[in-house]
């Protein structure tokens, strides 16, 4: 399945990009999403292993399951105002 | 029910605009205006760049401000959060609340920029005088509810 993987800030900086299609097995988690980013290269390592993210615009855990379509933002700690 | 007004802009604010939008039911109006400051933690700032998730921010700010209004008895409740480049002693975020009673104004208005603070998808990188830059550490958000 497809996934949108959207980064914001210093995560951004990170991926390069401010966002990517992914592709996961069915049935993959966000967690799994996690470690397919992280293992792209050594500078995907700068990603957090547990990092803060929204699923289809609600913060959610990594244990969450995705589906075909979601949009999962990587959310780096906020500072707003 | 209140008009209630959560937006993110690139384009400046005018505080008093936000204020206009109280009416006459409620006998008090409270303005806050968050300034981007000249300094902080010791370094001198030149200017900020704001970052958001805009859909997102909207959505997680119209949460705050139902929270606020099932806390305290509030009329009209509008927030605004400017992104992109500002200089010093522009506004950033300005919160307008009207309400029957000006404690319940202060305490929402307390509540709405706190909570803004620690959860809505907004980030700003400092542009110092030396000519770095570096984005903040601000709060990581938590799932709340039942996160599934």
């Amino acid at each position: 399945m497809q996934i949108k993987a959207l980064f914001f800030a210093t995560y951004r900086d990170i991926a390069g990009a401010d966002e990517l299609e992914v592709q996961l097995p069915t049935g993959a988690s966000v967690d799994d999403l996690v470690a397919s980013l992280r293992s792209r290269g050594e500078g995907w390592q700068a990603l957090p292993e547990k990092p803060a993210v929204a699923v289809n615009l609600t913060y959610s855990k990594l244990a969450t399951a995705l589906s075909e379509g979601d949009e999962v933002a990587f959310i780096p700690p906020v500072s707003g105002g | 029910m209140a008009d209630d007004r959560c937006t993110i802009t690139g384009d400046p604010i005018d505080p008093c605009e936000l204020i206009a939008a109280a009416d006459g039911t409620d006998g008090a109006a409270l303005l806050f205006v968050g300034i981007v400051r000249d300094h902080n933690e010791g370094r001198e700032v030149g200017h900020l760049d704001y970052q958001a998730y805009p859909e997102m921010a909207e959505t997680v700010l119209r949460n705050i401000v139902a929270e606020a209004r099932s806390r305290w008895e509030t009329g009209a409740v509008s927030v605004i959060h400017r992104i992109g480049r500002l200089e010093i002693g522009e506004v950033s975020v300005a919160i307008a609340v009207s309400s029957p009673h000006r404690g319940d104004a202060y305490s929402a208005s307390r509540y709405v920029i706190e909570e803004l603070k620690k959860r809505v998808p907004i980030w700003k990188r400092e542009g110092y005088l030396d000519g770095e830059s570096e984005w903040l550490r601000g709060s990581t958000p938590q799932p709340i509810g039942e996160g599934s």
